[in-house]
């Protein structure tokens, strides 16, 4: 079945018993018994609910894996994720991670007793020289954000099982419309779901998605244990954005790639970040594991003042955190996305006062190009 | 300097006077992902609706109001409200904890935070003398249920809290009870306590309780979770098929009356040995009175219990 068919018809997104072509939002706390001894499948909302269901069944066929999860936020997936793991386990983590998980490594999970490595993931050599026999995990983005670096997954899932290690991904960039970590040889995808996959910037959302139904049975048993699950009503606006996640995608990449070109050309732009982009030391990795380049660009100006001229000169895109949404949105790495980060840490990573992240959204190509036109003239 | 608004004046008006472009009287669903920037370096006080949203902020605004502290929070459950608690622990501190407390914060403690290095050392928090005896130096947390759920025992708070405090540590009240429903629970607790099928009530509301003289020092009711023992564990899953006006369902705190079956249920997590010392039998049941017509709650238990 093609994607763009599967995206629409998981099995699960229609309502048993009315047939109704939308899943009903469930909007309970509790379910009534028949038998106190044999309680049903349906026991009490945090632990089951069928809208929250239908998602998580959703994401796990569309990544291919068997168990989908959904959470509050991307940094709940990825915090409940991490308690997969022990006091004294290491990990070695992409060295270009989202500050929000830079911020939930760095400062909560080594105060509580897990070592991590920050490795250049595009290094297959440092990532090995980084394993100890305490190392139980790989953490990967790719691309990665927002200087959208690429990492050979294939090769790092099959460095992992190797070594027996779980592959971990953060498949938010891409989704798995573009990229399926899993066929790949990953073991738990996670996604931040406010991004591409709810698509309208209108609620905050985490998934993630278990290779196989032991490690789903573990992650099952921490979404219920620690609580920090999705509510039925922004589920259900997770399962309607992922309806037309094709055609969004499409779209905005369509637009993202011809504006990377574009801004390329242009003398005010030092470098443009882009994994398809002529040049990207990335590019073969990337076609191979995936099906674009998406719709985030990174480009680095002049300095941090003729970031904040520009900024302030485009009219167009929002100036916001944030990414993945109908609408096009700038944002100030520095100060945003990655400001948990230490400024050294955040230089030797690319993330520099002159660099700006552009989400592409479903504005007209043409619309967006002469508003970044004329806000690059004032940046001179 | 004005007085504090009561509570009902709080509750009726939370958010009713946050939309000053409208004047809606009632808080708007802020239904966004994030907020767009005035200018670089210039915020509205909103970003990214994971640290803020003007929704939720009403709500944590509200609840630190009613609860006289300094900031509230929201969170997508109860458990994860604890989890983030929680996390204000270090490895190797230890946790005083209710020892009948709800078997999900047992899971949690047990499950997730004993891996972690948070050792949790369970007392029975009704006798202030006990949590003293089990005090050590790397106590750092007291967490407190009060009335105890399923059992309905009361805690101290005053006490304890001045313990906690003179000894450094935090001390934390799940405080999930109210008191709307609570004269239907008295009623039912009285009917309960008449019946011949029916052995121990559970319920602070009746003056045989041992806690009722502190519950009232420190809240303003009795709330409205009843528990009781049938004489017989026979009578449970009868009692459970005749109820038609309780449900019979997980959970408590709703308009609608709940029947729940707590060794079952909500503690089905803790050690059998562990649920019989604390009295959480299988001939316990718990109810959570809604805001149904008294008679009818009554009658239905009064047929329910002749099975």
């Amino acid at each position: 079945m093609d994607d763009r068919t599967r995206i629409l018809h998981t099995g699960r997104d229609r309502d048993p018993h009315t047939g109704a072509s939308s899943i009903p939002i469930y909007q309970l706390s509790t379910y009534a018994q028949e038998d106190p001894f044999e309680l049903g499948a349906y026991e009490y909302g945090r632990g089951q609910n069928p809208t929250r269901e239908a998602l998580e069944h959703t994401i796990a066929v569309l990544e291919g894996g068997e168990e989908g999860f959904a959470f509050a936020s991307g940094v709940a997936a990825i915090s409940s994720t991490l308690l997969l793991f022990q006091p004294g386990d290491h990990l070695v983590v992409t060295r270009d991670v989202y500050g929000g998980t830079y911020r939930l490594l760095a400062g909560l999970f080594r105060r509580w007793g897990l070592r991590i490595t920050f490795v250049d993931m595009s290094d297959l050599g440092a990532v090995e020289a980084a394993i100890t026999t305490d190392t139980r995990a790989l953490y990967v983005e790719s691309p990665s954000n927002p200087t959208l670096k690429v990492t050979d997954l294939a090769a790092v899932a099959s460095l992992a099982k190797a070594r027996g290690l779980l592959a971990l991904i953060d498949n938010t960039f891409m989704t798995p419309y573009l990229q399926r970590p899993i066929a790949l040889g990953f073991d738990v995808v996670v996604h931040s779901a406010t991004k591409f996959l709810g698509g309208h910037s209108d609620l905050i959302a985490g998934l993630a998605v278990a290779r196989d139904g032991s490690l789903g049975r573990r992650l099952g048993g921490i979404q219920r244990a620690v609580g920090a699950i999705l509510g039925p009503q922004d589920s259900w606006l997770v399962l309607r954005g992922i309806k037309t996640l094709a055609a969004r995608m499409d779209a905005q990449q369509q637009t993202a790639e011809a504006l990377a070109l574009w801004l390329a050309g242009r003398p005010e732009v030092k470098t443009v970040y882009y994994p398809t982009l002529p040049g990207h030391p990335g590019r073969d990795v990337h076609l191979r594991q995936a099906k674009g380049g998406g719709a985030v660009v990174s480009f680095e100006l002049a300095d941090r003042d003729s970031a904040r001229r520009f900024l302030e000169a485009a009219r167009l895109p929002l100036l916001a955190v944030s990414l993945g949404g109908v609408e096009s949105i700038l944002s100030y790495p520095a100060t945003m996305s990655h400001a948990a980060m230490p400024r050294q840490e955040r230089l030797a990573r690319g993330i520099t006062d002159g660099l700006v992240r552009l989400s592409v959204g479903l504005e007209s190509e043409r619309d967006l190009r002469e508003d970044l036109e004329q806000a690059l003239a004032t940046a001179r | 300097m004005r007085r504090a608004a009561h509570r009902d004046t709080i509750l009726a008006q939370a958010g009713s006077r946050w939309d000053e472009r409208t004047g809606s009287v009632t808080m708007p669903v802020y239904q966004t992902a994030t907020f767009r920037h005035p200018a670089l370096g210039r915020s509205t006080g909103f970003d990214y609706s994971r640290s803020g949203n003007p929704t939720r902020q009403v709500l944590e605004d509200t609840l630190a109001r009613l609860d006289g502290g300094a900031r509230g929070f929201a969170f997508s459950s109860g458990l994860a409200a604890l989890d983030c608690l929680l996390h204000l622990l270090a490895p190797g501190d230890r946790i005083l904890v209710t020892e009948d407390l709800y078997g999900g914060t047992f899971r949690l403690l047990e499950r997730v935070y004993r891996p972690l290095g948070i050792e949790a050392v369970y007392a029975d928090t009704s006798r202030v003398e006990e949590v003293e005896r089990c005090w050590d130096d790397r106590v750092k947390a007291l967490l407190v249920e009060t009335p105890t759920n399923p059992l309905l025992k009361v805690a101290d708070i005053r006490a304890l809290s001045a313990l906690a405090r003179a000894r450094g540590a935090l001390t934390i009240v799940d405080n999930t009870r109210l008191e709307r429903q609570e004269r239907n629970a008295l009623a039912v607790a009285e009917f309960l306590s008449r019946h011949p099928r029916v052995g121990r009530v559970h319920y602070p509301g009746l003056p045989s309780h041992r806690g009722a003289a502190t519950l009232r020092s420190q809240a303003s009711g009795f709330g409205a979770v009843v528990s009781f023992e049938v004489d017989d564990p026979a009578l449970v899953p009868a009692l459970l098929a005749r109820v038609r006006v309780f449900l019979f369902a997980e959970s408590l705190g709703g308009v609608e009356s709940l029947i729940t079956f707590p060794s079952a249920q909500t503690h089905a997590d803790l050690d059998e040995g562990v649920r019989e010392r604390l009295g959480i039998t299988d001939r316990l049941l718990r109810l959570s009175l809604g805001v149904e017509h008294v008679d009818d709650l009554v009658e239905d238990l009064d047929q329910a219990l002749a099975a």
